[in-house]
């Protein structure tokens, strides 16, 4: 078969994360080619770079034969690349036909020609078994077959390279089961295929080689035939420490931190949480390891008030915290380093000061009574900036103007300078520069130490292993598994993650 | 080291409304010219009307005294990031409940009349807002469809309590009765009370932002709701209050026209009030000090636009076609942010989903 697909040596960096180093790899047409990686593995970049919506520092890639200039989407799609985004690009309010011909609509006397429009969706969904109602609204679809009217709008244009960025993310096992047959039969209508996963059974049941990716570099390329799922976790997870923390074995005492028989609902009101209990004690570190996306989101959020509990309850210190109340929760003694610092953990338009008592500014000694305390907001702020290293010249300053892991140091100056009970840290140190990293790694001994029960979760299975006293698997909502930190494994961890057992 | 160093000073506070005030008026001297006027002549009407004598500056305070008001309506709903474009409808709720009050109670001495009348205005006006804030905080309904439809809901219900239970008896015209002297708000120092109770509120207002706790959570969840949240904050809660005070503050506005101009509730009257508000709010940079000034000015040229008519020739529709100009204006930097940055806008009003 030809080769669609070359891509020879591509680099990119944002800032002073490496996103990809120096990737090569072909895809033939007909071809499956699964991408496996671990989150920030540099999967997502790659792909778009392909499909011209990341400019490559360097490297260059070939469809056809011919080499795509750098940020053309435009191009991309002529050349007959397609490609399905994690989150769909549809109008929920229109139907099925409306959505597949929009930006190129059949036309009469320059007229939409709706018949013909809805005929040639019939024939399209025809053509590639994917049966779809053109009729049918968006919004009213499941989210299967709402991917499926992303991938016939790729097909519209002929595509002979298709990209699907994590597909199965949003599918229930079923819809997954589906997708992979219509993936094998496109791939034999010659049409090559690069699929982004990080689900190894998925990988095994239908790649036709699989290209392992690791903090933006290339492991390997092998096939499900050489290979195996285990192996396959071990080149995914299994990359050596890089960075050592130094700490003491923890002293664990009495539950703090108690979790039972929880259930939570997700955004898209799938249960999340399922029936999911667990205890963290005074003076350790419980480690939440798993593949994002398996409920972890919806455990802290429920146990910081933040998201409904549809069924079971949280304990601090034997005190029931009541739903829907992140308040309640933060005075019954509950730090919360939340995963978005952006979105949940700053008011970035705010300044240094101001972020550091944003959760406390309504208590003495920041106020007294109605009675905001200025100067005692500014000296906490400039204590908090020296104390926990923010680099900035003063308190005073937005934090809009500091660098993410200067951002991050806020918010963890904020959490962890308060009465210490619980701390809950979500992807404490995701995106941010390797000395803020261990800074904050540091500053959740400390509070161990100093007594607290930390929960951590974190998608970096590193930072679990060198943190965590005990780890927890979490996979499809439940706990698998628990390890205490000697006894813990990486590649047992990371089959258990990817939902194998072990 | 990693901190973006280099603190700019900020200019934009003053200069973009001040340059939107110079671009407007430009393209408004292009119009006057083309009906063959000298624009400066119009102008110099115009700002020596407004400015240029005692008296001048006497009429343009109490232009500018309902819209020092309207224009606080609307800001602090800014500051929460909430668009109240209901200033006009609450405003109209307080004139009339104000005017009620005022002819309604008798033999009361004007130090309780006057401020019993301004209460019912806050309260009514308040009222009318709280119905949007509460639409907003538990149903997720845009406060812009809300407050606009609230706009026509009240100005329908004047016209029928003015028509019918309030109207003023044996007489042909749509109208409340006239107010009680005792309701009258007298004059201070030549100008109107009303002028120095908006000033008033306003420096209140302004505190409040700065140093209170309701201050900075209205603040936080018109900078980042989900910090907000986050934070421990009652989304909710502060999105009723914060209506609710911008929907006092218009009410008072409505009533501070009923009380010391009208003497009495006037469907016809007080039209345009609160959509100006809108106006002065924005060129005031939502900021409840900055709203004096913009009043101020733009009071002035209400104040004058009968007299550049008169002495130019320059039709009155001059001053609304400047005014649009400079809300255009105005606004068109703050926009451009908002599009820009839509993951956190700043004073600017959240996204049209919930």
């Amino acid at each position: 078969m030809n080769t669609l697909l070359e891509i020879e040596g591509v680099s990119k960096r944002f800032g002073a994360v490496i996103a990809n180093e120096n990737i090569s790899l072909t895809v033939k047409g007909g071809e499956i080619l699964a991408l496996l990686g671990e989150n920030g593995a540099g999967k997502s970049t790659l792909v778009k770079a392909v499909f011209g919506l990341v400019r490559p520092d360097s490297g260059t890639i070939k469809i056809d034969g011919i080499v795509m200039e750098s940020s053309d989407t435009a191009a991309a799609i002529a050349r007959g690349v397609g490609m399905v985004h994690q989150h769909f690009q549809l109008v929920p309010v229109m139907s099925v036909t409306e959505n597949l011909i929009l930006g190129d609509e059949p036309k009469r006397f320059g007229v939409l020609n709706i018949k013909r429009a809805r005929a040639e969706v019939l024939s399209l969904s025809e053509k590639y078994g994917l049966e779809v109602d053109p009729d049918a609204i968006i919004e009213d679809l499941p989210v299967g077959m709402a991917q499926r009217v992303e991938i016939l709008k790729a097909l519209r244009r002929d595509v002979k390279l298709l990209i699907l960025d994590e597909p199965t993310a949003v599918l229930t096992p079923q819809e997954t089961d589906e997708l992979l047959e219509v993936l094998r039969n496109l791939a034999k209508r010659g049409v090559g295929i690069l699929f982004i996963t990080h689900k190894l059974r998925e990988v095994m049941a239908v790649a036709d080689r699989i290209a392992v990716l690791r903090d933006g570099k290339l492991m390997g390329t092998t096939t499900p035939k050489e290979s195996s799922e285990s192996k396959l976790a071990q080149m995914m997870v299994g990359r050596e420490v890089v960075l050592r923390v130094e700490k003491g074995p923890g002293k664990p005492k009495e539950v703090l931190l108690a979790v039972r028989n929880l259930k939570v609902i997700d955004d898209r009101k799938l249960e999340a949480v399922r029936d999911l209990s667990l205890e963290v004690h005074a003076g350790e570190i419980l480690g939440i390891a798993g593949v994002e996306g398996n409920g972890q989101r919806e455990l802290v959020e429920a146990i910081c008030s933040m998201r409904p509990r549809s069924s079971g309850e949280v304990m601090v210190k034997g005190q029931v915290i009541p739903n829907l109340s992140p308040r309640a929760a933060h005075l019954a003694g509950v730090s919360h380093i939340p995963e978005d610092r952006e979105k949940h953990g700053l008011v970035t338009s705010y300044s240094i000061a101001d972020n550091l008592v944003l959760n406390r500014f309504d208590q003495a000694p920041f106020a007294n009574g109605w009675i905001r305390n200025l100067e005692k907001v500014a000296n906490n702020g400039e204590a908090l900036v020296e104390k926990f290293d923010i680099r900035a010249p003063n308190a005073s300053l937005s934090a809009d103007s500091l660098s993410g892991g200067n951002k991050q140091k806020v918010v963890v100056a904020r959490e962890l300078s308060q009465q210490l009970d619980v701390v809950v840290a979500s992807q404490p140190t995701r995106g941010i520069d390797v000395g803020s990293i261990e800074f904050i790694h540091n500053q959740l001994i400390s509070a161990r130490d100093a007594g607290a029960a930390v929960l951590l979760v974190s998608a970096e299975l590193d930072e679990i292993l060198s943190l965590a006293d005990r780890i927890a698997v979490i996979s499809n909502g439940k706990i698998v598994a628990t390890f205490g930190s000697k006894e813990a494994d990486r590649n047992t961890i990371g089959r258990l993650m990817a939902g194998l057992a072990s | 080291m990693d901190a973006k160093q280099g603190r700019k000073l900020d200019f934009s506070p003053i200069l973009v409304p001040l340059l939107s005030i110079v671009v407007a008026l430009e393209f408004g001297g292009i119009l006057v010219l083309v009906q063959g006027i000298n624009p400066l002549l119009a102008y110099e009407v115009l700002f020596t009307t407004a400015f240029g004598s005692f008296d001048g500056i006497a009429i343009t305070l109490a232009k500018a005294t309902p819209l020092i008001l309207s224009g606080l309506a609307v800001a602090i709903c800014l500051r929460a990031g909430l668009f109240n474009i209901g200033a006009q409808g609450q405003l109209i709720s307080g004139a009339l409940a104000s005017a009620w009050a005022g002819y309604t109670f008798v033999g009361l001495p004007a130090l309780v009349h006057v401020p019993l009348a301004l209460i019912f205005g806050a309260f009514f006006g308040a009222l009318v807002a709280l119905v949007a804030g509460v639409l907003k905080a538990y149903r997720g309904v845009h406060e812009v469809i809300t407050t606009i439809m609230l706009n026509s809901i009240v100005i329908a219900l004047s016209d029928y309590l003015t028509s019918n239970p309030f109207k003023e008896p044996d007489q042909p015209l749509t109208r409340t009765p006239k107010i009680q002297d005792s309701a009258q708000m007298p004059d201070l120092l030549g100008l109107p009370l009303g002028f120095f109770l908006a000033i008033g509120l306003s420096i209140t207002l302004w505190w409040i932002m700065k140093n209170t706790t309701t201050g900075f959570s209205i603040e936080t969840i018109g900078r980042n709701k989900n910090a907000g949240w986050y934070a421990g904050i009652s989304v909710k809660k502060t999105v009723m209050l914060s209506m609710l005070i911008g929907g006092a503050v218009a009410g008072v506005a409505g009533a501070v026209e009923t009380l010391s101009i009208v003497g009495r509730f006037e469907p016809a009257f007080n039209a345009g009030l609160g959509f100006d508000g809108i106006t002065v709010a924005f060129l005031g940079r939502a900021n409840p000090l900055g709203v004096i000034p913009a009043a101020i000015l733009i009071g002035g040229m209400r104040a004058s636009a009968s007299t550049v008519q008169f002495e130019a020739g320059a039709a009155p529709e001059l001053v609304d076609l400047l005014l649009a100009m400079i809300l255009f204006f105005v606004t068109a930097p703050l926009l451009a942010k908002f599009f820009k940055n839509r993951k956190e806008s700043v004073a600017m009003t959240s996204g049209w989903s919930n």
